[in-house]
C-alpha cells in the first residue's frame, strides 16, 4: 500500500528535486564561492564564505540598485493596483461592449514581453517616438524627454511599461473577486442612504481583502522578478539607473562573469521574497 | 502493485542514465563532424561564413557543423559547454573575450600555426600567458564614416581634429538631423566606440580619471549638450547608430568596416570614410583592434588535429582574403590588407589605423571586462545623467579597482 502511495507521488518529488531544488541549492552554494571563468573547466570553485556578499555591499551600483528595486516594485504595485482596482470597479456595470472591451484589456498580458518591450522601445524613443511627438505637438513639453536615454527618468519610463503589462493580471483578479459579492449587500447598503464612496469603502474594500491580499503578493514576488521588461527597454542603464536586483544579478553573472556575486544578489531575492512569502501564508492561515 | 514499482524503476533508469550520458555528447563520438560556434546574427556575415566552412571541410574531409548564439550568451555558453567539457572544436570569439576563454583551460594552444606576417596587435591579443590560443582571419577598427553630399552642401571638409568635428558636427545640425552619431551603449560596444577618442587623448586604461581621458569624455558631452548628437546615443548600439546614418538623420558617424556591405547596397547615400579625429594634428591616432579570433577546444587527438587543419584553411591567405571582402573586414595578414586596401579605397582608412591600433586586453588581460564596464558606465552617466566628465571617470576609477 505505502509504496503503491510512493509511486504516485515520486515523480513529482523528483520533478521538484532535479528542476527546483538542484538548481536553488546549486545557486545557494556558487554565492558562498568564489567561482571564476576557470571554474567552469575545472569545477574547482574555492569556498569563499561571505566574501562575496561583502563585495557585493561594497559595489558602487549597490546601494543605487536597491534603491531602484524599491521605488520600480512600489510604484509598479500601486499603479497596477490601483488601475486594475477602478477598472475592475468599472466593469461591474452593465453597459455596452463590456465584454469585448474587457477581453481588449487582457491583450497587454497576452503579448509576448519581447514584442511589448520592443513597440514600447519605439514609443519612448528619444527623437522619434510616438510619445515625444504627440507631446510636442500637444506643446505640453518644450523639448523631448529623453525618456529612456535619461538617468533621471530612465526608471520612471520602465515602470510605466511596467505597470501597463500588470495591469490585466490585477483587474481580472480583482474583477473575478468583485463577483462575489453578492449584489444584495449594494441594495441593502443604497436603502440605507450610502452612497458610492460609502458603498466601496464598507462593502468591497473589507470584503475584496482576501484577493487584494493575494493580488498584492503574487503581484510583490511577480515585480521583484520583473527581467524582461527592463532588459528590453534599458539593459538596466543608463549608467545603472533602472538597474534592479534581478537585472544586477544578470549583469553580475553573464556580463561581467563574476558568478558568485551574481549568485549572492540571486540568494537576497531569494531571501525577500521567502519572508514575504512566509507573511503571505501566515496571514492566509489567520484568516482561514 | 509489481507493475507500478517495475514502472518507475524504468523511469528512475532512463532518467539516471540519461543524466549520465550528458557530458560527453553525441556528436563528439564521431570523429568526421566536427563543431562551430560564432555570434554573427546578420547578413552577410552569417551567410558568409557557413559557405567557407563548408569549404575548408570539403578540403579537410569533414563535415562543419555551424550553430550561431546572440552576442549576449555567446560567452555564458561557452563557459556551460566547458563545464560539460562540450566545448566547440572551433569558436569564434570576440578578441577581448579570449583572455577570459582561455583561463578556463578548455582551449588548445595553437603552437603550429604561424602568426607570421600578421598584425603584431591582433597576434598580442591572441595571446594568454605566452601561448597563443586564438588566431583571427580578419580584423576590423573605427573609422568617420561622413555624408558627401551634405558636406558639399555645407562646403565643408571631413574633419581631422577634434576641434574640426564639434565644428562640423554642430555647422550639419539641422532640424530632426544631428551632426554626429556615435554608440555609447552600456555594453562593450560603448567601451571599444570610445577607446579611440580616449587613448587618442593619450589616457590608459589603467587610470580611467587622468585629465586625458577628461578631455575625450568633455568632447563627447559637448556633442551631446550642443545637441550637435542625440542624447540618444546611450541607447544607440552600433548597427542602431548605422541605421541613423542610413536614414540620413546623422551627417557622421563612428563605425567599423563590418557596416559597408550594408551601406553600399543603399546606392542613392554617397559617404566617404576618414581615420577618427585626433585632438591635435601631431597626436598619434590609436584605435581599439576589433575583431574575432579561432580557437580550438579540447576533444581527443584526432579531433583536434583535424580542426587545427580546418584552422590552417580558414586562415590562409586566400581564404582570409575572401572572407574579409564578403564581410567588411581587414585582413590580419599585412601584405593582404594592403593589397585590399589599394584595390578598395573605401578600406583605406580602416587599413591605415589597424596598423597602429592597440588590442583592448594588452594591458589589463582578464581585468578589461570589469574596466571596461566601469568605463562605459561612466560614459553614460556623463552623457546621461548630467555628471560632469571629472565625477564621473572618478567614480569609474575607485569601481574598477
Amino acid at each position: 500500500m505505502n509504496l503503491r502511495r510512493l509511486a504516485f507521488v515520486a515523480p513529482a518529488w523528483l520533478y521538484l528535486i532535479v528542476f527546483y531544488l538542484y538548481p536553488l541549492a546549486t545557486n545557494v552554494r556558487m554565492g558562498f564561492q568564489d567561482f571564476t571563468v576557470s571554474s567552469f573547466y575545472t569545477g574547482v570553485a574555492p569556498f569563499a564564505g561571505l566574501r562575496n556578499y561583502r563585495e557585493v555591499f561594497r559595489d558602487p551600483a549597490f546601494a543605487g540598485t536597491v534603491t531602484n528595486t524599491v521605488l520600480f516594485t512600489a510604484g509598479s504595485l500601486l499603479f497596477q493596483f490601483g488601475i486594475g482596482l477602478a477598472l475592475a470597479v468599472f466593469f461591474r456595470r452593465n453597459f455596452p461592449l463590456n465584454g469585448v472591451l474587457r477581453s481588449l484589456l487582457l491583450v497587454p498580458w497576452l503579448l509576448p514581453l519581447v514584442v511589448s518591450g520592443t513597440a514600447w522601445r519605439w514609443i519612448l524613443e528619444t527623437d522619434s517616438g510616438v510619445l515625444n511627438r504627440s507631446l510636442l505637438s500637444l506643446h505640453l513639453i518644450d523639448e523631448p524627454v529623453p525618456w529612456l536615454a535619461s538617468t533621471s527618468v530612465a526608471l520612471t519610463a520602465v515602470t510605466l511599461v511596467n505597470v501597463w503589462v500588470g495591469i490585466p493580471f490585477n483587474m481580472v483578479i480583482l474583477y473575478g473577486g468583485l463577483q462575489s459579492i453578492p449584489d444584495e449587500l449594494y441594495e441593502a447598503a443604497q436603502l440605507d442612504g450610502a452612497g458610492a464612496w460609502r458603498r466601496f469603502r464598507h462593502i468591497t474594500l473589507p470584503l475584496l481583502r482576501p484577493v487584494t491580499s493575494v493580488v498584492l503578493t503574487l503581484g510583490l514576488i511577480y515585480t521583484l522578478k520583473v527581467f524582461d521588461v527592463i532588459m528590453v527597454l534599458t539593459q538596466g542603464g543608463p549608467a545603472d539607473s533602472s538597474q534592479t536586483l534581478t537585472t544586477f544579478s544578470y549583469d553580475l553573472s553573464f556580463q561581467q562573469l563574476a558568478f558568485g556575486h551574481g549568485a549572492a544578489v540571486g540568494n537576497l531575492l531569494i531571501v525577500v521574497a521567502v519572508v514575504f512569502a512566509i507573511g503571505y501564508l501566515r496571514a492566509e492561515r489567520r484568516s482561514s | 502493485m509489481r507493475k507500478l514499482a517495475a514502472a518507475l524503476a524504468v523511469t528512475l533508469t532512463a532518467v539516471a542514465l540519461g543524466a549520465c550520458g550528458n557530458g560527453t555528447g553525441s556528436t563528439k563520438d564521431d570523429n568526421n563532424t566536427l563543431t562551430e560556434i560564432d555570434y554573427y546574427e546578420a547578413a552577410p556575415q552569417n551567410t558568409q561564413l557557413p559557405k567557407l566552412l563548408d569549404e575548408c571541410g570539403a578540403q579537410v574531409g569533414v563535415k562543419v557543423q555551424h550553430q550561431q548564439v546572440p552576442r549576449a550568451q555567446f560567452m555564458p555558453k561557452l563557459l556551460q559547454q566547458a563545464s560539460s567539457r562540450s566545448l566547440p572544436d572551433l569558436a569564434l570569439v570576440d578578441n577581448p573575450d579570449l583572455p577570459q576563454l582561455a583561463a578556463t583551460g578548455g582551449l588548445v594552444p595553437l603552437k603550429d600555426l604561424s602568426t607570421d606576417g600578421l598584425y603584431p596587435s591582433i597576434v598580442a591579443a591572441g595571446k594568454y600567458k605566452g601561448d597563443t590560443y586564438g588566431i583571427a582571419p580578419g580584423v576590423n577598427g573605427l573609422a568617420l564614416y561622413y555624408n558627401k553630399d551634405l558636406f558639399a552642401q555645407a562646403n565643408l571638409q571631413p574633419p581631422k581634429t577634434w576641434d574640426e568635428l564639434t565644428a562640423a558636427a554642430k555647422a550639419l545640425t539641422k532640424g530632426t538631423r544631428y551632426g554626429m552619431a556615435f554608440s555609447a551603449v552600456g555594453t562593450e560596444e560603448g567601451s571599444f566606440q570610445f577607446e579611440p577618442f580616449f587613448w587618442t587623448a593619450g589616457a590608459s586604461l589603467s587610470k580611467l580619471d587622468s585629465p586625458e581621458a577628461v578631455k575625450a569624455l568633455a568632447l563627447w558631452k559637448d556633442l551631446v549638450e550642443a545637441k550637435a548628437a542625440s542624447k540618444s546615443v546611450v541607447t544607440w548600439t552600433q548597427a542602431d547608430v548605422n541605421d541613423q546614418f542610413m536614414a540620413g538623420n546623422a551627417a557622421m558617424m563612428v563605425n567599423g568596416p563590418w557596416q559597408l556591405p550594408t551601406l553600399n547596397k543603399k546606392t542613392d547615400l554617397k559617404f566617404g570614410i576618414v581615420p577618427i579625429p585626433i585632438p591635435s594634428p601631431t597626436a598619434k591616432p590609436v584605435t581599439p583592434l576589433g575583431g574575432e579570433m579561432w580557437t580550438v577546444g579540447h576533444s581527443n587527438p584526432q579531433r583536434e588535429a583535424k580542426a587545427l587543419s580546418v584552422l590552417k584553411c580558414l586562415l590562409s591567405q586566400d581564404k582570409s582574403l575572401e572572407w574579409s571582402k564578403a564581410a567588411g573586414y581587414i585582413p590580419s595578414n599585412q601584405a593582404a590588407a594592403q593589397q585590399l586596401a589599394q584595390s578598395d579605397p573605401q578600406l583605406s582608412a580602416f587599413v591605415e589605423e589597424v596598423a597602429t591600433a592597440q588590442a583592448r586586453t594588452a594591458e589589463l588581460g582578464t581585468a578589461y571586462p570589469k574596466v571596461s564596464e566601469a568605463l562605459f558606465n561612466a560614459i553614460q552617466a556623463c552623457l546621461a545623467g548630467g555628471k560632469s566628465p571629472e565625477e564621473a571617470l572618478k567614480a569609474a576609477q575607485s569601481a574598477a579597482g
